[in-house]
């Protein structure tokens, strides 16, 4: 059955779209809103700016890939869909960072969990943070509206057996365990969201609000970094951008200028506060780039006597929020339980150990079962987070602490995981630990084995797809880089529409947080500049 | 600003940079050259020689095997050519620290040239950089491991023993 293509369609319709890596000369652009990064935050951005009126240019450093492309090929979609080709690391390289790079960002390949934001983060932003305006209530008409812009509902079809084996895990243990909410729309239940959705089931937002946008007459640059804002007395004056080449690693010699009203910063956690790293920005009590947040993930492995191919059907259908709920937000770390998508080359890259160790757990790869826990980062003086600084090139890398209140927290997940999946019937479970060899045969052994681990970088594989913050939000410009609506403190035309706003981690995967937070700000955005339009 | 590339992190780096010093300056500046896009020649030899035993029982037997052994030196050079150039220089560094005599020995603690070097004399090395104590070399080490095992667990040809069919039709 052919599937039809809605960004071929719409480019054989006359969008304007603009790949820089075949630009041959400089060119120069205005508009009135200029928005860098097409992902979660940049996405809802650009449909509802052009919705309103205004002109758009939008910025990816990515290239513009759609359903015609995504073969659900690990060894094409890393290279051509993710930052760093999916192996971008932490400054001390101990923790792997998967983002998106391509037009619709992380959501192009993220795994469809949605869950709003919840009670008790936004409850500490509250207090932590006076984000008073941020409160549930006045959240609730925007997640509400989001979820039926991307079709957020819960998954209905039975969870796949990787999944599966968490909720039997859950009910064994007595723990709580619940459906999780998928942006999707007539998913064929295929379990290849990372590698970009085959069928545009996927809600992402380059099935979604960026050919809206475009459809409105905004405008797209593919494969265009957005290097520096040029800042003059208080406000951006121009947006510089460098074009890249096919590979979409290395500068070509053209660069773009482009003028705009307002400027609106949607590059992603890292990204975002990059750009302002760059760009000079003031930032008089330092908050630029730090409190930069992971859910740093550890991972459990397991091998069942059944066939489990985790690779097959919807990831992440099923969660369990028990261990965050054991203490208060800011006690010490709480963690939510996931079944990830188990695909060859992510899941051998995770594996610990090599040659024959390796090869053996690899061969039981159709009855691996995988269980992921994301710790809650950003709620207690102990961890801080991380800090994004600049490489030479300008290029930015984080700097990411695993404190002991973080191992703490890891330790606590291991032990859940293990003690979890041997409820679910685990034949044995294999921590992802470099000193966890043969892996443990029993709940009681891998009581005493995790007991004993050396939990420390390396050793310890730490993966994140979440990363959060470094652009926070604060009542109070001496706490954070933006206020509430995301404008920046020091400089009037510049906000930030994304991930990095983030005061703390979410506690929940983030996406919908994004869209939600980002439809009332760019909503927001949209009357101002509108206001500041009319004549008076 | 902060410049701490492969070489210069930490403590390690410095005992690294004492064993290399007497690497030409011309050949560290072709190690640079060379890491520009793609693994060079003698790059290639390097993980032609690590990736039978990082991939040790993975791969086919008999007269397949070098053919696979060369699609996993493919695929990596692959990888690294597609990384931006701040991972390739550093990827650049780690490759060169190999490549050369001087810290094969003193570092991997590999005797021989690669092509002669033993398999347990590679798996020691794997090991022992893997158990170490210093973050560099255990970050070269998950490095390697991180990219010939996605070298190879991308081809079609590793998926049977994994029972993995491969991706649907649609
Ligand atoms: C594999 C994976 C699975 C995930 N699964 C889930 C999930 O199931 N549920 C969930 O809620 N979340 C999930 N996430 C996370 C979620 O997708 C992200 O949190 C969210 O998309 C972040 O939105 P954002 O707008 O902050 O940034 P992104 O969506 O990452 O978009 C940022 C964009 O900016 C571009 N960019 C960066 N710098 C520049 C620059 N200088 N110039 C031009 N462009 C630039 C990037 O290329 C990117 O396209 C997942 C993420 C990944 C990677
Ligand atoms: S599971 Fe559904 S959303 Fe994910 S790739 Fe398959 S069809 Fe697309």
């Amino acid at each position: 059955m052919a599937i039809s293509d809605p960004i071929r369609q719409g480019l054989a319709r006359g969008w304007k779209v603009t790949d820089a890596s075949r630009l041959e000369r400089d060119l120069a652009l205005e508009a009135d809103v200029v928005v860098v990064g097409t992902g979660a935050g940049g996405g809802v951005t650009a449909e509802i700016l052009t919705r309103a009126g205004l002109t758009v240019i939008l910025v990816e450093e990515g290239a513009l890939r759609s359903s015609s492309d995504f073969r659900m090929r690990e060894g094409e979609a890393y290279p051509e869909l993710y930052q760093e080709s999916g192996a971008r690391k932490t400054l001390d390289k101990s923790i792997n960072i998967l983002q998106g790079r391509a037009v619709g960002g992380s959501t192009t390949v993220n795994w469809t969990s949605s869950f709003r934001t919840p009670g008790a983060t936004l409850a500490y932003w509250q207090s932590e943070f006076g984000l008073t305006d941020l409160g549930a209530d006045a959240l609730a008409p925007w997640f509400a509206r989001m979820e039926q812009r991307l079709g957020i509902s819960p998954w209905t079809v039975p969870p796949n057996e990787n999944n599966d084996l968490l909720r039997r895990g859950a009910e064994k243990l007595g723990i709580s365990w619940g459906v999780i909410q998928r942006n999707v729309r007539g998913c064929w239940n295929l379990g290849y969201c990372g590698m970009g959705c085959p069928t545009n089931a996927k809600q992402s937002m380059l099935v979604t609000t960026i050919p809206a946008a475009l459809d409105a007459g905004a405008r797209l640059l593919t494969r265009t970094r957005a290097d520096r804002l040029r800042i003059a007395a208080g406000r951006v004056a121009a947006l510089e951008c460098r074009a890249l080449d096919a590979a979409g690693t290395d500068l070509r010699p053209q660069r773009i200028t482009i003028r705009a009203r307002h400027y609106v910063l949607a590059a992603g956690a890292i990204g975002s506060p990059a750009i302002l790293l760059r760009s000079r920005a003031p930032d008089p009590y330092r908050n630029l780039g730090a409190r930069t947040f992971l859910h740093p993930v550890v991972v459990s492995s397991a091998v069942m006597a059944e066939r489990v191919d985790g690779y097959k059907g919807a990831p992440q259908t099923v969660y369990s929020d028990h261990f965050l709920e054991q203490a208060p937000v800011d006690g010490p770390m709480g963690f939510k339980l996931e079944a990830p998508p188990i695909h060859p080359v992510l899941y051998g890259m995770t594996l610990q150990g090599f040659g024959a160790g390796h090869t053996a757990l690899m061969h039981e790869f159709a009855h691996a079962h995988a269980l992921i826990a994301l710790l809650r980062d950003g709620f207690h003086p102990e961890s801080p987070g991380g800090m994004v600084g600049l490489r030479d090139d300008g290029s930015p890398v984080l700097s990411y602490p695993l404190t002991s209140f973080v191992w703490d927290g890891a330790r606590r997940a291991l032990l859940a995981m293990a003690e979890l999946q041997f409820a679910a019937g685990a034949k044995r479970v294999f921590p992802v630990h470099e000193q966890v060899a043969d892996g443990y045969a029993s709940w009681r052994e891998a009581r005493a084995g995790i007991a004993q681990l050396p939990l420390v970088p390396f050793k310890t594989r730490v993966v994140s797809a979440h990363v959060m913050g470094g652009c926070g939000m604060a009542a109070d410009p001496r706490r954070g880089v933006t206020d509430s609506r995301g404008r920046h403190w020091h400089l009037d035309n510049l906000s930030v529409h994304d991930g990095s706003l983030f005061p703390t981690s979410i506690g929940a995967n983030p996406q919908l947080s994004i869209y939600g937070l980002t439809a009332r700000n760019a909503s927001l955005l949209a009357e101002a500049l509108a206001r500041r339009r009319a004549p008076a | 600003m902060r410049r701490r590339t492969f070489l210069k992190a930490g403590v390690a780096g410095t005992v690294l940079l004492a064993g290399a010093a007497r690497i030409p300056a011309a050949a560290a500046r072709a190690a640079d050259s060379m890491a520009a896009r793609g693994l060079s020649s003698a790059d290639r030899v390097v993980v032609a020689a690590i990736a039978p035993v990082m991939l040790a029982g993975a791969l086919p037997a008999g007269e397949a095997k070098a053919k696979a052994v060369a699609s996993v030196v493919d695929g990596v050079s692959q990888a690294v050519a597609g990384m931006p150039p701040a991972t390739r220089r550093e990827l650049g560094e780690l490759f060169m620290l190999l490549d050369l005599a001087p810290t094969r020995r003193l570092v991997a603690g590999v005797s021989r040239p690669w092509p002669e070097a033993s398999v347990g004399e590679i798996a020691a090395f794997l090991q022992a950089w893997r158990m170490s104590r210093l973050a560099l070399l255990q970050s070269g080490y998950h490095a390697l491991h991180d990219l010939i095992v996605a070298a190879w667990y991308a081809q079609p040809e590793s998926w049977p023993p994994l029972a993995y069919p491969g991706p649907p039709e649609v």
